[in-house]
Parts: C-alpha cells; structure tokens; sequence
C-alpha cells in the first residue's frame, strides 16, 4: 500500500440558501485557498473526483459544470460518484493506490435550497414498494429513532443532549450554519416533526462545497503543511431494504471501522457524519468509541448538512483539527443512503 | 413459467414530483437581466481572456473566474449546422430547418440558435448571421428572447478562422 496523506481542505460557510453563488462559483470560492493552503496547484493534480447528485438542485449533468471551477484544459482525468463527496475522495486514494497518480483532488457541492432535500431524499428508497408510499427523510429516519428508544438504548433526551452539545460546539466553528446554547429541557417540550424526532434532531437544509487535496508519500515534500495521513480507509453497506435490517445497529460501520483499524490505536477525536441526532449513539457504538472521545468538535451535520459534501466534510474537519494540535489519531465517517445504509470510515494520524 | 408468471404485472403508479425554486446565482444573473433588456453579456476569463456566453462564473479551461463583462453584437458566425427533417414537439417552425452551432462576434463560444431567412440547403459554416428578437412585449430572463437568426450580406469567414472559434 502507497502512503497516502491529506494535504488541503477547504470549504465554503454553511449557509441555508446561497444565493450569490451558483455551484461553480461555490467551488470557486474554495479552490484556490485549496492550492494555497496545501502547496500543491492544478499543474500537480493527477485526478479530479467529485460526489454529487443532481437531484438536488434539478440540474442534469451539474457535476460537469463544476468542474469548470478546477480548469479543465489540457483535458483531465476525472471521475464522480452520485454519493457523498467522502466516496469520491476513496475512489481518488484508490487511484493513487493504482500508481497511475501522485495527487487528486476530491470535491462536491450541494444547493440543497433549490428543491426540497427531505421529498428528494424519497427517490433513493425502492422505487417499486416503498417510495410510492412516499415516506420523506425525516419519516424514515424516525422510524429508526423509534426502534432505538424501543430497544431501550437511548432516550429522547438523548437526542436533545446531543442536538444541544453540537449547536454549543458548533460556536467554535466559523463555517457552521446553526450554532448556540440550547437548554435541553427547553428542546424536550417543543413539538414533534416526525416522532420521536423533534427540530432540533433534524439537520438544517444547508447549501455548500468542499475540497481536499490527497497526496502521496512520494509527493509529500510539496505539502506547505503537515500532512495528517490516512492509516484507514473502507467503506461497506446493508441492506437496501429498510425492513431488512435492524435500525438500530450499523453493521457496516462497524465492518469498515474493524477493517480500518479504528482500534488498533487510541483514538482522540471523531467527526460522526450522523445528520440525525440519534444515528450518532448508533456510530458510536459500532465503532467502539470510548466516552473520552471528542465526537464532532466541529458541530457536525446537525450545525450544518450540504447534502454530498457533509461526509467529506468530517474527514476535513477531522484534518483540521489534528493540524490544530486537538488530537493526533482520528476517526473520520460518512454516511449515504436511507438510515444509515452505506458507511466510510476514514482513521486520520499526524506526526507518528 | 410458473403459474404466477402468466399474468405479469406490467404497470405500477409511482408519483414522482421534484419541484425547485431556482436561485441562479452570480453570473447568470447578469446574463439574464440583460438579456431581459436586450443586450447580451458574456463574461471574460480573468486568466486567458476567453469569452463565455451564457456565462456561469468560471472559465473552463483555466479554472478561474470570469469578472469581466463584455457586450456582445447581435452578429455571428455559423460553425456548425444540421437539417432537421423529424418534428419535435418544443419547436413549432416548417420542417426542414436548420439548427445551427453560431459564435456571436466577441465570443469564445458558440451559442445553439434556428437559422432562418433562407433555404435550407443555403446555410454553410463559416455563415455571417443576426439575431433577430422577438417583440419586446415577449421578452423575458431568457435567450430564447431570440428567436432565430438570419444571414447578413457579408463575406464567409474562412475555414480556418471558423476552426479556431469552434
């Protein structure tokens, strides 16, 4: 296996409607902090990759627009996923893998605002028995909620704690959309939106992008920074079936949190892409994440969820907080798919 | 075949509705209000200086913004062409038609437009064409506020200079 490292990240504000910037403007907002920050500029990028769906803002082929914001001339090597951009930036480790590339760029971008996310999100289900019965993204991910709290594994205030904990870290994140001190009591009397699921276990609707640059070891003494490598990286699935499954448990995380080695080491920091506040209790437990962990200093998808990009997002706020000296060994997760249906796990370490 | 087979289900119901509510952001809202006006507006990249229409804020090839805005003339080019002889139901002008592949002048791409104002068997590349706006009282955000374009009394641009702009 090439070494493989994080060498850049950035991203746009979490915003709930961007209405200055279209997607290649988005993107371009980012791209050259991206080459400044990292040391590496468009003439090093080997690949290009991005994770988007255009479902979401109702532009076909949008993903090919954008990549008007990188330069595409002399033609590129370029890829994307209809996932989260977290799969675009595996499928750029895995050509490095290859030998064929030193560096990729990873990026995706998401102007949820345009549609309504929660409807979309009923076209990911099985077309022929459940989306025609049209449960929305809330819906579904209460009736996990449900069988959570059912199993006697978390509560409802569970849930407030959590929502509560992120908004209150989320003021320490200047890109975060939703941020503040909420009373937890307080939450516990607001009314349901899809029970047991109040406003506050729901995540914003949430305009964005972001954009890593990975490199290889025989690369590295380009990076203006640290690089903080990755030691881990799988991804696995369930079951499309909602009814297949046991919601409560996330067998795949798990598997690919075994496969990449969360454990071989003591992890300091997490970012958990759970957009749901109780998903997070779920990661926690399939990943075997001790209480001393910090979970999602950033404010996570509950502060802030563009839709393709919340996942790449962990992984690069899991890389920024190893650069500001928060912890040294991270575990990064993306999730995509009804109730947490595909999940990556990404083991982030710097200086060893 | 089985018993259950016989009878296959052919149809099923599933209503899908994605409704947006576009937001069109920087560029394109430049483009449309003046287009609006009349006048059309591409942007030029900050880097190689290449001229985009519609605009949508980044030049493709370098990967940069494009800031400036150009006026560009109702006159252009035609750099590629072809006879449509099956009907389509968006499109309600006499077959045969031309649709066209122009570079207006000023512009660094092309644009997709009808040729109309001659036979159809007169349209060649390299073609001097105008836009000609339908009635101001139709106008809206949209190039389609062109209806089609017409040839001009000009000379043809050379085979080699219609290349570089195509």
């Amino acid at each position: 296996m090439r070494k493989v490292a994080v060498v850049g990240y950035a991203q746009t504000p979490n915003v709930r409607t961007q209405l200055y910037q279209n997607e290649v403007e988005m993107l371009l907002s980012i791209i050259p902090e991206l080459y400044e920050t990292s040391g590496f500029n468009k003439d090093d990028i080997g690949f290009t990759c991005s994770g988007s769906t255009d479902y979401l803002s109702g532009q076909a082929f949008s993903f090919v627009m954008a990549v008007d914001a990188l330069g595409a001339w002399p033609p590129i090597n370029e890829s994307h996923v209809e996932m989260d951009g977290a799969w675009a930036m595996y499928e750029a480790w895995v050509k490095i893998q290859t030998g064929e590339v030193d560096t990729a760029v990873a990026f995706s971008f998401g102007r949820s605002s345009m549609g309504d996310p929660a409807e979309t999100m009923i076209l990911q289900l099985d077309p022929y028995t459940l989306a025609p019965l049209g449960p929305d993204a809330p819906a579904v991910a209460a009736l996990q909620a449900r069988a959570l709290i059912d199993s006697g594994k978390a509560t409802e205030r569970d849930f407030a704690e959590i929502a509560a904990r992120s908004r209150r870290d989320a003021k320490n994140n200047p890109q975060a959309q939703l941020k503040g001190d909420l009373d937890v009591d307080a939450l516990l009397a607001e009314p349901y939106m899809a029970s047991p699921l109040r406003k506050h276990d729901l995540p914003p609707i949430t305009d964005g992008a972001c954009a890593m640059i990975i490199a290889a070891e025989d690369v590295i003494d380009k990076a203006a920074k640290p690089p903080v490598w990755i030691t881990g990286l799988e991804h696995r699935f369930d079951s499309h079936q909602l009814g297949g499954r046991d919601l409560t448990i996330s067998p795949s995380t798990q598997a690919a949190g075994e496969a990449a080695g969360v454990n071989k080491g003591k992890i300091d920091l997490a970012e958990l892409h759970a957009p749901f506040s109780h998903q997070e209790i779920i990661l926690k437990q399939a990943l075997g994440l001790a209480d001393d962990v910090t979970i999602n200093a950033s404010g996570g998808a509950l502060a802030g969820n563009p839709l393709m990009c919340a996942g790449l997002a962990r992984i690069g706020e899991a890389y920024r907080q190893i650069q500001d000296g928060k912890g040294n060994r991270a575990v990064a997760h993306a999730t995509s798919g009804p109730c947490l249906q595909q999940n990556l796990v990404c083991v982030l370490e710097g200086q060893s | 075949m089985s018993e259950e087979l016989k009878d296959p289900v052919k149809m099923i119901v599933t209503p899908v509705r994605c409704e947006y509510k576009f937001t069109p952001g920087f560029a394109s809202q430049k483009f449309l209000r003046a287009i609006e006006k009349g006048k059309i507006f591409g942007q030029a990249c900050d880097g190689c200086g290449k001229v985009y229409i519609p605009p949508r804020g980044a030049c493709g090839r370098c990967g940069r913004a494009t800031n400036l805005e150009v006026e560009l003339k109702n006159t252009g080019t035609v750099v590629s062409y072809s006879v449509i002889r099956v009907p389509s139901e968006n499109i309600s002008v006499e077959l045969p038609y031309v649709a066209a592949s122009i570079v207006l002048d000023g512009a660094d791409i092309s644009i997709i437009t009808l040729i109309q104002g001659c036979a159809y068997d007169e349209v060649r590349i390299g073609m001097r064409v105008e836009a000609v706006w339908r009635p101001e009282a139709e106008w809206g955000p949209s190039l389609n506020n062109i209806s089609h374009f017409v040839p001009i009394d000009e000379p043809d641009v050379p085979f080699e200079q219609v290349k570089e702009l195509s």
